[in-house]
């Protein structure tokens, strides 16, 4: 007799040969969800300054380090203070986009104060991103991206983070991935702490930006020159151009190197 | 055995290595709490960090959550908001089924472990404390494992910075190896409860000195301090590099 | 002897178009003690009559606190009541957690609404036994609803349901024009407590049998119940 207790009440492989799992259509695997992004958005980067929110991302979406796709946007606006901007997975960006279109129509119905006092507000967006972020990862099927909210709320500047396993956070300057590295140091030459915010106006900030998207061109392979940027300002409003690329760039040295740069000859 | 795997090596196997999704990560940080005779505090660096990246210098985790309760959940900074969040709306529909009844901080543990142990399986991972007065006015601090073993102590540092402190607190608040001066190391100096101000000396120094020790800890220092008064704030500047 | 036919259930119409359930449910809204609710721009009050059986028991709970931001009073069956405020508590809960955001008092209304409909279309039910008062105050303001089991939810400035309710609601349609201005929260709870005395018999107000609450600017949910009420007796 078979002692394995595994083995007892199923037919044995002696007499029946054995169990073909195609009978019962199962996969030798488990279910798989989500485990690396494919096509890909790079960083998102965002500052505050003293009357709102500067948020820009370039318009690349690369699959591996083929540059795929070269006119995504990945700002999106959610109602007139909100500017949602998304890094990482483009697909999965796109479900988010759903689901943001789905949250301003879901708030437009049977709300009488839909378009002033019970609008949407960045902090709500946020909750609402955040919230969805952290159940997928609980679930382990993440969305695989790093969102930044920008906008304004109650008069302050609004700026708050929020990734794949729905770690959140909140800075006066913020980026996703690269620009974490190389555009937050240099943001943050410009406000480096709450109090810097009142002292900094909308040129500067935004002046501060443009050089980071600069940079990161230069030094990150997944980047395009193209990219869109938004400014969530309290008195002039949410706006959003798409149609941006990366100026004054200095490719002189370029003529000189040699080799792999330390090349003399 | 060889050092260098080859084909034939007995440490190749032949199943594919499986890249799979982590759902956790390290958000740096260190918290700490300390009882008294009648207070406790309880307090955290302001740093938020992964890997190596400073994400924020002001992230606060020590939260008031009502009834004079104070908690901290640190490590991975996601699962602490939940579980904060989670106990916050504990205590709201205790409050409505109980008839506004101001919840003990003992019954507040005891909530706690259940939260954590209920996810014991996928544990929340944080090293949490709480800390309050107890039924009889006395300072009490409760800390806790990442899945709910709990229990009540004077003090205890956690997170990143822990090892550093705790030591420090051993010999600070407990007068661990302390001995009474011209006793010859006989005698042991006796427990004394600690004031408000010297909690609040000893926990800028612990922080101060984790600040210079520890990459993942500084910035800013929060402290939140429960008397029978209620619940207060103290800020301190810690160092940005 | 006559016997109605079309009363049966709530999900038969009468030849004249009625559905009688829903109509003895609003009789039974009638048969609870009175409860008063008004706004100004920046308040809304509620004061209720409370009830007990003799002199042994204790009095029936009128007022429901479901936030920090929103309440209610009921008149009618309390049980359905507690259904329906603890519906509330869940809705603004969750509001709260997943969207960081106070439950507004209009979906609140309409939350109701659609949960008090679906029973007077689905057989084996009954429709729900209890009128409510709800104040809450939200980023539009103050706001005051009337709910009735039949699914209609009104905002209104000034209502009162309840046994001789008639009494207040005459008061404060004749009133109506100055407390919609008062700008004291202190003002405005005494004219809903003078309100309810319009809709007393033979009771008089005591600090066992009446009921306050109030919500607005600066101020969350706040009920008032046995000696605090003594101000405003």
């Amino acid at each position: 007799m078979n002692h394995d207790p595994f083995a007892w009440g199923r037919p044995s492989d002696e007499t029946y040969g054995q169990y073909n799992q195609a009978i019962a259509n199962a996969s030798n695997f488990p279910k798989m969800n989500t485990q690396q992004p494919i096509v890909t958005g790079t960083s998102v980067i965002s500052i505050k300054y003293n009357n709102g929110t500067i948020i820009a991302a370039d318009r690349l979406g690369a699959y591996g380090s083929l540059l795929r796709f070269t006119d995504v946007d990945r700002l999106f606006p959610v109602g007139n203070n909100t500017v949602v901007g998304i890094s990482g997975d483009i697909s999965d960006m796109q479900h988010i986009e759903k689901l943001l279109e789905d949250l301003e129509t879901e708030n437009n119905y049977d709300n009488s104060y839909a378009d002033d006092e019970e609008s949407l507000k960045p902090s709500y967006v946020f909750e609402y991103l955040a919230a969805v972020m952290y159940q997928r990862r609980s679930k382990m099927n993440p969305l695989w991206n790093a969102i930044v909210v920008a906008g304004v709320e109650n008069g302050e500047p609004f700026l708050r983070y929020v990734n794949l396993l729905g770690v959140t956070y909140s800075s006066p300057t913020l980026a996703t991935g690269f620009g974490a590295h190389m555009a937050n140091p240099l943001l943050r030459r410009i406000v480096d702490r709450d109090s810097d915010v009142e002292k900094t106006d909308l040129q500067t900030a935004k002046n501060a930006i443009l050089e980071c998207m600069k940079v990161l061109y230069y030094r990150d392979a997944r980047s395009s020159r193209k990219f869109s940027l938004a400014i969530i300002d309290k008195d002039q409003g949410l706006t959003l151009e798409k149609d941006l690329q990366v100026e004054n760039m200095t490719w002189d040295f370029a003529k000189d190197i040699k080799g792999y740069g330390t090349q003399k000859v | 055995m060889s050092t260098i795997a080859s084909e034939y090596a007995n440490e190749v196997s032949n199943t594919p290595i499986e890249h799979q999704f982590n759902p956790y990560s390290d958000n740096g940080g260190t918290i700490l709490g300390i009882a008294g005779e009648d207070f406790a505090v309880l307090a955290g660096d302001t740093r938020h960090t992964t890997d190596y990246s400073i994400n924020s210098r002001y992230e606060p985790k020590v939260f008031d959550c009502g009834d004079d309760i104070i908690i901290s959940a640190n490590g991975f900074a996601a699962d602490g908001e939940a579980l904060v969040k989670r106990f916050k709306n504990s205590i709201k529909w205790y409050h409505f089924d109980n008839n506004d009844k101001k919840l003990a901080l003992s019954s507040a543990a005891r909530n706690i472990q259940h939260l954590l142990y209920g996810k014991r399986f996928f544990p929340y991972y944080v090293h949490t404390i709480i800390a309050g007065l107890d039924e009889e006015g006395k300072g009490a601090v409760y800390s806790f494992d990442p899945v709910g073993s709990y229990e009540r102590e004077f003090c205890r540092a956690g997170g990143a910075a822990a090892s550093l402190i705790m030591p420090f607190l051993d010999n600070q608040v407990n007068f661990k190896n302390q001995y009474t001066p011209d006793s010859n190391g006989k005698v042991k100096r006796p427990f004394k409860h600690l004031s408000i101000d010297e909690v609040i000396k000893l926990v800028r120094d612990a922080f101060t000195s984790a600040t210079e020790r520890h990459i993942h800890v500084g910035d800013g220092l929060e402290i939140l301090i429960v008397t029978k008064e209620g619940v207060r704030k103290e800020f301190y500047e810690l160092k940005r590099d | 002897m006559f016997r109605n036919n079309y009363d049966g259930d709530t999900v038969t119409f009468s030849p004249t178009g009625r559905l009688f359930q829903v109509e003895y449910a609003l009789e039974a809204i009638k048969q609870g003690s009175v409860t008063v609710g008004l706004r100004s721009k920046n308040y809304a009050v509620i004061t209720a009559l409370k009830r007990n059986a003799d002199e042994l028991s204790s009095y029936q709970k009128k007022i429901i606190r479901c936030d920090e931001h929103l309440g209610l009073s009921l008149a009618g069956l309390a049980p359905d009541a507690r259904v329906l405020s603890n519906y509330l508590r869940q809705q603004c809960n969750y509001s709260q957690l997943v969207f960081n955001r106070k439950l507004s008092v209009e979906k609140a209304g309409h939350l109701l609404s659609d949960k008090a409909q679906q029973n007077t279309q689905s057989y084996g039910g009954r429709p729900y036994g209890v009128g409510l008062l709800i104040i809450g105050y939200d980023n539009s303001g103050a706001h005051l609803l009337e709910f009735q089991p039949s699914g209609n939810t009104l905002e209104v400035y000034g209502s009162a349901i309840g046994a001789r309710s008639q009494g207040a609601k005459t008061y404060l349609e004749r009133v109506m024009d100055k407390y919609i201005e008062i700008e004291d929260p202190e003002e405005l709870i005494k004219t809903c407590v003078e309100a309810l005395r319009q809709s007393l018999k033979d009771e008089t107000l005591t600090t066992d049998n009446l009921s306050i609450a109030i919500v607005g600017k600066d101020i969350p949910f706040t009920q008032y119940d046995n000696e605090k009420v003594t101000p405003y007796l």
